[in-house]
This record gives structure tokens, C-alpha cells and sequence, in this order.
């Protein structure tokens, strides 16, 4: 029963997948494109398959329409593998991204891990039909994470300032964590932190959170725009070393359609864009199950950018 | 492959210190053991009873029944995120793991102790009772060593498919042969990852074996049909 049950989902899935693949090789996004080569002034905002990318896209798209810019919208495409041929075959023209894994996806010889010097590798890595705009201080990466109180406690703010406690503390984070130089072996060589114990849990998921919450773990490795951040009130230890690489949030798009109108912009949403207030705007998606447009524009409206 | 899982498993580095072979099976079986023991001291009695009064048979032979089919990996996500917040520390992970595993482990030891029972012949009941044992009496010492094959069988398979399953237990971070898969898993190091599955099912066999030596020397050889050397 049981087994049966697994084994027609997995054809299922297997199904969707095969269906989903033909789809975004072939027909949506190749019609789109020629549409778009037409009507020529309209900018078509595409985004990635989670929340945080596409509510980003909804920002993208609510400030543009506001400056007059004709927009349309093709979200939830996929992977980058999906949609980065879709922005260089002309289906899409913008979409909001992240530095440190797009320069990896450009030139897997990437090594900056600052912020800056991760921008400008991605810079010179991009192919001559796209360019990025200003980055954001928002940035969805590695991060280790504490509670509020534990933060009090031992006036934390950097991943530094745990060098004197560390012994005491148990470490979460995933299993990899243990061997992977930007897991427990990173946090030794550049912030000589030693912890009491490593327990190895998920990967930023459901078992971080609660083994941070209830006690279990004193510091866990967490994504930082992870919604439950806000809704626990945890606090993300700085990272001055960059011992991960940075992920600030950037608009990549087709050069040939960069007005100054365009760039002015979504510069000016990446002014006001930083990792609390992405995390904050992402856990209205996705733990109050707000409609992702509703909070794009409520965001734009605050800023006075839309 | 297999050269490449026989050169982790004979590299020494890989028997010793906190996550060394060594260590893991011993933290596997103690996960293991006391599991069993638990599952054991709920399940023998319950199932003696049961066997020898024929209550409340219906009822428990279900829901046995339907425990097997409860999957313990999902099972272990419930449990934790239910006790978590109730315990602090190492025992948050511990009794989530500890229960999964005595709950795969009661089914079957009951079911050995309750089929053990009924199965006695009655001829040997009738007897006992003739000879004026009463009831606690011809449980003691007719029914339960008339049972004991099918108790130790229902507790070797116990014990075969906890060995198996404790590997969860390190989905949770806890030690044990896990350690291998899912560390191994995590970094695409697939001897590390083999090795641990090869290392979990030749500990099933030693522990099984074992377990088959003392059913044969506990079981009253008048059951089996090995008569020893008569003693006069």
C-alpha cells in the first residue's frame, strides 16, 4: 500500500518534471519572447521559483509600472539554469538575483567572498548582453544565527564575538557542516572559535529552528532572510570576516533595454532594500500568507517609491 | 567500488576517536539495546497476559497490527517537534529516537509472547492445573518456557529490525551508524556512505547470530527435540 502509494507519486513527479521541462525549453517563454521583441518599451520581470526571489520580482515590477515603464510579468520560472537562457534569449529581460552564486554561474573560478570584490567578479564575469544594476545590502546567504536572549547575554553582534564562549556552545547546523571549509572548519581557521559540540541538523530547515528555539543548540547555521528569524526574534551574527561568500540581492537585466529611467529606479529599491527588512517582507509571504503583491506594493508605497 | 569502500573500511583512521567505527557502534548499540529493553519490559507481560487470559485480544493484535505500519521516520519528525520544547538538552533528541525505535520493537516481541502462550498445548495446561497449579503457577512454569521459543524469536526480529532502523537516530544529530550515511550523504563521499550500510547489516548478523546461540541454549531442549546427555 504504502509502497505503491510512493511509487505512483514519484511517477507523478517524475511526470510534472518531463511536462515541466518541455514547457520551459519550448513554448511559454519563446512565444513570450517574440511578443516582447514586438511591443518593444515593455520590460518583462521574470523571478525564480521561491517566495523571496518572487516577491523581489513584484517590487522590481510595482516600482517600474509606477515610473511609467510598461511591464509584464513572468514569475516562478525555475532554476537559474532555466532562466538565466530565458533572459539571453529575450523571454525575459530583468530579474532580481543574487551576486556571489551568479558570479559562480559565470565563472566557476569566482573566489571573493566580500561584497565588493564579489561584485566586481560577477561584473567581469557577466556575458556582454547582461549587466547588474547597484547591489543591495540585502543578502540571502549562510549565516549563524542566535536567540535574542543568548545575543543579551553575551553582548553578541559578530560571528567574532563568540572566540571567548564558543567552548560552551553547541553548534548546529547540516551535516556537511562538519567537513566543509565554510562550516565548522572555516569558523576555526579565520574566527579561531571552537565549539563544545557540532550536532549536525538540517539544512536551514524545520529542525534549526526548533533546536534553536528550545535550547538544544546554542548557535545554528541558518539562511538570513529565513522568515523564521523574524518570527523568533533570532539574531544574525555579522560575518566581518566573510567567511561567507556575500549574496547581495541585484537586479540583473538586458543591457539593451537599461533606460535611465529603469535604473534610477531599481537603484533606488536597492538603496532601501537590506537583509531585516527583506526577511521581514518574506515572512509576511510566507508565515502570514500575504499576497506577495499586496506586500511588494506596501513596501514601495512606505518608501515612497511607488 | 568496492575496493573503494574495503580501503575505508580497512583504513584505522576510520576505527578510532569520537566518530570512529568503534565508537559508532557502540553508541548503535546502546540506542539499540536499551530500545529493545523498553519495548521488551511493555511488550512480554502484555503479551504473557494476553496469551494466557485471551483478553483484550482482539484489541491489542490491531493495533499491533496497525503500529507496523506507522513510518518511523515521520513518526521521529512528530515526536520532535512535539517533546523539543518539553525537554531540554541531549534527552530532546534521545527520546524522540528512543521512541520510534520501541514502538518499531513492540509488535513483534508481543505477538511472539501472545502466539507463544495461546500455542501451548492444552494437554500441558490441563495437566498442570490438574496437578493443582494455579493460574500465576502454570503461566510460570508451563506456559511461558512452552513460549520461550516464540518470545526469543519475536525478540530476535525485534532486534534485527531495530539494528536496522537506529540509523535514524542520526537524523537528529545523534551518534550511531547513521553518522555514516547521512555525513556521508551530505558530502557525496560514497565509501563513507556504503561502508556504513555494509557495517550496519554485518552488525544485524553478528547480534542475530548471537541472539540464535542463546535461544538454542535457554530453550528447554524437550521443545526442540535435542535431548541432552541424561543425568542421573
Amino acid at each position: 500500500m504504502n509502497r505503491t502509494r510512493i511509487a505512483l507519486a514519484l511517477t507523478a513527479v517524475a511526470a510534472m518534471l518531463a511536462v515541466a521541462s518541455c514547457g520551459s525549453s519550448s513554448d511559454p517563454l519563446a512565444s513570450g519572447g517574440s511578443t516582447s521583441t514586438a511591443s518593444g518599451g515593455t520590460i518583462i520581470v521574470g523571478s525564480a521559483n521561491f517566495p523571496e526571489n518572487a516577491l523581489l520580482a513584484e517590487i522590481y515590477a510595482g516600482a517600474l509600472s509606477s515610473k511609467g515603464v510598461k511591464v509584464e510579468k513572468k514569475l516562478n520560472i525555475g532554476s537559474r539554469e532555466t532562466y538565466i537562457p530565458a533572459l539571453q534569449d529575450g523571454s525575459i529581460d530583468l530579474i532580481p538575483e543574487y551576486t556571489g552564486v551568479l558570479a559562480q554561474y559565470f565563472n566557476k573560478n569566482a573566489k571573493a567572498t566580500d561584497a565588493n570584490g564579489v561584485y566586481a567578479e560577477l561584473k567581469a564575469a557577466l556575458p556582454a548582453s547582461l549587466t547588474v544594476l547597484d547591489k543591495s545590502a540585502a543578502e540571502d546567504k549562510d549565516s549563524v544565527v542566535v536567540t535574542k536572549t543568548t545575543a543579551d547575554k553575551y553582548n553578541l553582534k559578530t560571528i567574532a564575538d563568540l572566540q571567548p564562549i564558543a567552548k560552551d556552545l553547541i553548534l548546529g547546523g547540516p551535516p556537511e557542516w562538519k567537513t566543509r571549509p565554510t562550516g565548522v572548519p572555516g569558523l576555526k581557521k579565520l574566527y579561531n572559535l571552537e565549539f563544545k559540540t557540532f550536532r549536525p541538523l538540517d539544512t536551514g530547515g524545520p529542525l534549526s529552528v526548533q533546536a534553536l528555539k528550545n535550547g538544544q543548540v546554542d548557535a545554528v547555521n541558518l539562511f538570513t532572510t529565513d522568515p523564521s528569524i523574524a518570527a523568533n526574534g533570532f539574531v544574525i551574527l555579522d560575518d566581518p570576516k566573510s567567511l561567507f561568500a556575500a549574496q547581495n540581492v541585484v537586479p540583473l537585466i538586458t543591457k539593451s533595454k537599461v533606460t535611465d529611467t529603469i535604473s534610477a529606479a531599481l537603484n533606488a529599491i536597492s538603496a532601501k532594500l537590506d537583509t531585516a527588512t527583506l526577511g521581514a517582507l518574506v515572512k509576511e509571504v510566507v508565515v502570514d500568507k500575504k499576497d506577495p503583491a499586496v506586500v511588494a506594493k506596501e513596501f514601495l508605497t512606505k518608501n515612497g517609491l511607488g | 567500488m568496492i575496493n573503494r569502500i574495503l580501503a575505508w573500511l580497512t583504513d584505522g583512521a576510520h576505527w578510532q576517536g569520537d566518530d570512529g567505527i568503534l565508537r559508532r557502534v557502540v553508541e548503535h548499540m546502546e540506542y539499540s539495546l536499551a530500545a529493545l529493553a523498553i519495548a521488551a519490559l511493555i511488550a512480554i507481560p502484555l503479551g504473557l497476559y494476553i496469551g494466557h487470559t485471551g483478553r483484550g485480544r482482539f484489541l491489542v493484535v490491531n493495533a499491533v497490527g496497525a503500529a507496523r505500519a506507522i513510518p518511523s521516520l515521520g513518526l521521529l519528525y512528530l515526536a520532535f517537534f512535539w517533546l523539543a520544547p518539553r525537554l531540554s538538552g541531549e534527552i530532546a533528541f534521545l527520546a524522540p529516537a528512543g521512541l520510534v525505535l520501541v514502538v518499531l520493537a513492540i509488535p513483534p516481541i508481543l505477538s511472539g509472547a501472545y502466539a507463544g502462550v495461546e500455542g501451548v498445548e492444552p494437554a500441558a495446561r490441563d495437566a498442570a492445573v490438574g496437578m493443582g497449579m494455579r493460574g500465576t503457577e502454570v503461566l510460570r512454569h508451563v506456559e511461558l518456557p512452552c513460549a520461550l521459543p516464540l518470545i526469543l524469536s519475536g525478540i530476535r526480529s525485534a532486534m534485527l529490525q531495530v539494528i536496522a532502523t537506529a540509523t535514524i537516530a542520526s537524523v537528529l544529530g545523534l551518534g550511531g551508524l547513521g553518522r555514516f550515511l547521512i555525513d556521508g550523504l551530505a558530502v557525496r563521499d560514497t565509501p563513507q556512505t556504503a561502508s556504513g550500510a555494509v557495517l550496519v547489516a554485518v552488525l544485524a548478523l553478528i547480534v542475530d547470530m548471537f541472539l540464535a546461540m542463546v535461544q538454542r541454549s535457554v530453550v528447554s531442549p524437550g521443545l526442540t527435540g535435542r535431548y541432552g546427555k541424561v543425568r542421573v
